[in-house]
């Protein structure tokens, strides 16, 4: 998250506690496109994340003046961004959201690796092509929306496990147990994927 | 499956061994293992290119141009578009 503590270090929390508009701005062009990227990852739908980043905004100049900075100001607009999207998720899916609580966090529900072909040397343009990304797109989307939400802030946003754990309000006990679930997973699904490629690499 | 008992113990360490945070002395017993198993070595290799792909999957955060027009307005902060 460096770029990000950079850009917050120029925006004084003491002006957008005063609703300084000008202020405000500053913090919305700074954070927006983080915002509208991770909702857009938990959604995978446009509108709903346009949604998301509106309602954060609109909800963060609204409480901004009861932020007491124990957590960074990116941390604080993760987790209201999180919380709307994942409140959308339930919406949609009411019956995952037992998952979503962490009903299941303990170990019985690792997925034991069964895929055991090594595809890493595969040339980068199969790595890395956009067929390959909209597959690796939809095996995020595969993911129940617990184990997403964190993987997307871990591994895709760059945030520490401290702050995942502050954004979703979890332990960090319970971060790096849906994290090791979560890249499992994705490791079985990638693996399925660039082992057929390597398998017709070899044909 | 993996031919070791150890295999599945060991799964729970993974996470925190790719991200060089697992304490020393199951670090040990983790490479130990490892240099005896080739599908647990198949495994970390592979869940840390699957993590490293992820990581630089997208790095651009710009915003749409018309999402942040409208974010702007909806925001009454459309004297600050630039
Ligand atoms: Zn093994």
């Amino acid at each position: 998250m460096n770029e990000i503590n950079l850009t917050s270090d120029t925006i004084s929390l003491d002006l957008l506690k005063n609703g300084d508009r000008a202020e405000f701005a500053k913090l919305v062009e700074a954070y927006s496109g983080q915002i509208y990227k991770l909702a857009l990852r938990i959604l995978e739908n446009q509108r709903d994340a346009e949604d998301v980043l509106q309602e954060t905004f609109l909800k963060a100049y609204r409480s901004i003046a009861n932020f007491e900075g124990r957590s960074s100001l990116a941390t604080w607009l993760y987790r209201i961004a999180t919380n709307e999207a994942l409140m959308i998720v339930r919406k949609r899916k009411p019956e995952l959201s037992l998952e979503i609580e962490g009903q299941d966090d303990h170990e019985d529900a690792i997925v034991t690796p069964y895929h055991f072909t090594d595809w890493r040397f595969l040339p980068e343009k199969e790595l890395q092509s956009s067929e390959a990304k909209q597959h690796m797109d939809q095996a995020v989307q595969r993911l129940p929306a617990s184990l997403r939400a964190v993987f997307l802030l871990r591994d895709v946003e760059g945030l520490s496990v401290k702050e995942t754990a502050e954004v979703l309000r979890i332990s960090e006990g319970a971060v790096k147990t849906r994290l090791l679930r979560a890249r499992l997973r994705l490791r079985e699904d990638l693996s399925e994927y660039f082992g057929k490629a390597l398998t017709e690499n070899a044909g | 499956m993996m031919g070791h008992s150890n295999c599945h113990d060991l799964l729970t360490s993974l996470s925190d061994y790719i991200d060089g945070e697992l304490d020393s002395a199951l670090c040990m017993e983790l490479e130990q293992h490892l240099k005896e198993c080739k599908n647990c070595r198949i495994v970390v290799d592979t869940l840390k290119k699957t993590v490293e792909l992820y990581q630089h999957e997208d790095e651009s955060q710009t915003l749409p141009e018309d999402v942040r027009t409208r974010l702007f307005y909806r925001l009454n902060l459309r004297d600050f578009l630039k």
